[in-house]
């Protein structure tokens, strides 16, 4: 019974059906099932194979998405079930991803987060617009260990220097790494500012991730 | 010293790539989605003016909901043609629907030097210097803020650009890079300095400002505060979609340029809601994303057919066009940069857009290349001869000429020969040499066009600013810094 619950799960995430993959996370509590197995032999069976398929270029960016997005609606309903029963999903990382303030620029930044998300980082999206203040907090109140901020304009590109800063300032710079991205990023920019790694696409920076928090 | 800027004008090329039927649905799409999605406004001053109006405005969301009715006499304000002053009047330009002028693209953060070879952070010698280029380029009529001036504050940046572009070159200045209403505000004092005063910049605007939309279906508020003033100063503004395919905007064309437009088309209401009459422009830059990474691609078969389809739209709205075309993908000037480069300026350009952005970029406009800069104004010129067309008549059927050369002549050493022989197309940079010459030189065009850079910065000198009038933009710029 559970074999083949567990295939539906992986079959949802294949699909990008996020309704279904809720829906079936549900039954399992229902059924009494361990949600850790529910995630690790339902749904991370479904992600990887999507992940296989667009590493060999058979799948396409949108249905690594919507298959990032259904695990993400999956977990969320299994997460409350974890904590009752005490037990913890291994994440790679706590993520606090961020547009700098002065930018409402947010789709390469979301996008990140999806893949993040997808690939065992638990993620922290402060949206648009957020000042440097917001995000130190936020790194603080989640204990970070990575931090993503976007900007697309070269005039609000300046701020992810600030927040380098900021979390130099405070002594926190060892323990939490930076990645910055945007289209004026650039690796000039990037040595300048000292950030720890950039992508120029969300796929790249899932690797850069996995680089800096050791998981590669 | 030559004046003359080539424009494209008086075409014998047609094309139809949207029927009026088309054009007309895209248009019912658009109004349904300013009326019933609503478009974002984060501006207080929009949101007022919209009120004002009589929309349906969430100012929690910020969001502005819009009846057809009010859309379509908004835009019936706007004014159909006027003119792109520059700061030497020869060198005005007429948005006037017959006539497609060539900016030099914008906003790039690097550069690739032209002496070193080497890529490297923009500054603002950068600007200046890609401006005086493009001041002696017979082919580039107008500038936008070629690449950002990285080494200047940032909240005058966009000042020390526009201020940079007037000390290197008589030709019209079109910004992006000014996007909120302090910096805008002082630009249009700056532009009136020069202009000789506010009401003679309404008549001769040397400036024009170009914001862009937050695709899908929203604004920045910075955006449309500085859009507003500019507007209201009489100075051509528009807004510009950048809408793209599976991230910003559908999967679909169609559907992303009824998403693009109802941006364009509700923030256009909103200059003519606030300053009836004042000059607008249409502009797009719409393409695909990357179907394996979500990038923005710079080019493609969908670019091109927006590029033509886009100035159906301004057409349908008589307003001008400033489209995007040129700004390939590619990393160095190549195969991918000719056939990107080529078919969108073709598509843009047998529609007549009014104005295209722009030449000089790779990767997508982040890396300026003074050779692709110089390449680029060869594919307008090669557009330029195309749209001309083949004229037929007496003279050019040679009819005469033809009967005295006779079977089997030549017609090098004929007088119509002469009298027509520079009619026909002489490139600058094409290879036609002998194969044995190309193998022994080992060169070709890119180096030819970075030479031609290199030669033309070494000799052409603007006509300088008044020494006066430079102090006092550099005195409204610096009481920002303070």
């Amino acid at each position: 019974m559970s074999a083949e619950l567990f295939q539906k799960m992986a079959q949802s995430i294949i699909e990008g059906d996020a309704d279904l993959a809720a829906d079936l996370a549900r039954q399992s509590i229902e059924a009494g099932l361990d949600p850790l197995e529910a995630i690790n032999q339902g749904f991370v069976v479904g992600v990887n194979t999507v992940g296989e398929s667009f590493s060999c270029g058979d799948a396409f960016l949108p249905e690594l998405v919507m298959a990032g997005e259904a695990m993400k609606a999956a977990v969320a309903v299994l997460e409350p079930e974890m904590k009752r029963l005490g037990a913890e999903r291994q994440v790679f990382g706590r993520v606090v991803l961020a547009t700098v303030q002065g930018d409402i620029h947010e789709i390469g930044k979301s996008l990140v987060g999806t893949m993040l998300s997808a690939s065992g980082f638990e993620v922290h999206d402060l949206g648009v617009d957020v000042p440097t203040a917001r995000i130190i907090e936020k790194v603080k109140e989640v204990d970070a260990n990575l931090v993503g901020l976007s900007a697309l304009l070269t005039t609000t590109m300046v701020r992810q220097k600030e927040v380098i800063d900021e979390l130099d300032k405070l002594g926190l710079r060892a323990r939490v790494k930076v990645m910055v991205g945007g289209a004026p990023v650039t690796r000039d920019w990037v040595q300048k500012i000292e950030a720890d790694g950039y992508s120029e696409d969300a796929i790249g920076a899932v690797a850069v991730a996995r680089q800096l928090v050791g998981a590669a | 010293m030559t004046r003359a800027i080539t424009s494209i004008s008086q075409p014998k090329l047609r094309l139809e790539v949207l029927t009026p039927e088309e054009v007309q649905k895209i248009h019912a799409a658009t109004l349904r989605i300013i009326e019933t999605v609503g478009v974002r406004f984060p501006s207080v001053r929009a949101l007022e003016v919209w009120a004002a109006h009589g929309a349906e405005v969430d100012r929690d969301r910020q969001v502005v909901r819009a009846r057809p009715e009010l859309i379509e006499a908004a835009l019936k304000t706007c004014p159909p043609a006027y003119p792109l002053a520059a700061r030497d009047p020869s060198q005005d330009l007429a948005l006037d629907g017959n006539h497609v002028y060539l900016g030099t693209d914008g906003c790039g953060v690097e550069v690739i030097d032209l002496h070193s070879g080497k890529r490297r952070s923009t500054v603002l010698q950068d600007v200046g210097e890609i401006a005086r280029l493009a001041d002696a380029t017979p082919e580039v009529a107008f500038h936008w803020v070629p690449v950002s001036a990285q080494d200047q504050p940032p909240e005058t940046r966009g000042l020390h650009e526009i201020q940079a572009i007037w000390e290197n070159s008589t030709k019209h200045v079109q910004t992006e890079s000014i996007y909120n209403a302090r910096e805008a505000q002082a630009a249009i004092e700056m532009a009136a300095l020069i202009a000789g005063g506010r009401e003679a910049l309404r008549k001769r605007p040397v400036l024009s400002l170009m914001q862009c939309t937050a695709s899908p279906l929203g604004h920045d508020g910075g955006s449309l505060d500085a859009a507003l003033l500019a507007a209201e100063a009489g100075l051509p503004t528009g807004f510009m979609t950048m809408a793209a395919n599976l991230t910003t905007g559908p999967a679909t064309m169609a559907g992303n340029l009824a998403v693009g437009n109802a941006e364009v088309v509700a923030g256009t209401a909103l200059l003519q809601l606030a300053s009836p009459g004042a000059p607008v422009f249409y502009a797009a830059a719409q393409t695909a994303s990357d179907l394996r990474t979500g990038a923005y691609t710079g080019g493609g078969p969908e670019d091109f057919l927006y590029g033509a389809a886009t100035n159906a739209l301004a057409d349908f709205y008589a307003i001008p066009l400033s489209m995007g075309s040129f700004a390939t993908g590619a990393k160095e000037p190549n195969w991918q940069a000719g056939i990107e480069n080529s078919l969108s300026t073709f598509m843009a350009s047998v529609v007549m857009s009014d104005m295209l952005l722009g030449c000089g970029f790779l990767h997508g406009s982040r890396i300026w290349s003074y050779a692709e800069m110089m390449l680029d104004c060869e594919i307008f010129a090669i557009v330029h001869k195309m749209m001309q067309g083949i004229l037929v008549n007496d003279e050019t059927l040679a009819l005469e000429a033809i009967a005295a050369v006779g079977p089997g002549g030549n017609f090098l050493t004929h007088k119509h020969t002469r009298q027509h022989m520079r009619d026909v197309f002489l490139p600058q940079f094409m290879d036609r040499r002998p194969y044995n010459e190309w193998e022994a030189r080992g060169d070709d065009a890119r180096d030819w066009a970075l030479e031609k850079a290199r030669a033309t910065l070494a000799r052409h000198q603007p006509d300088p600013l008044d020494p006066r009038l430079s102090a006092e933009l550099a005195r409204i710029t610096a009481s920002l810094e303070a």
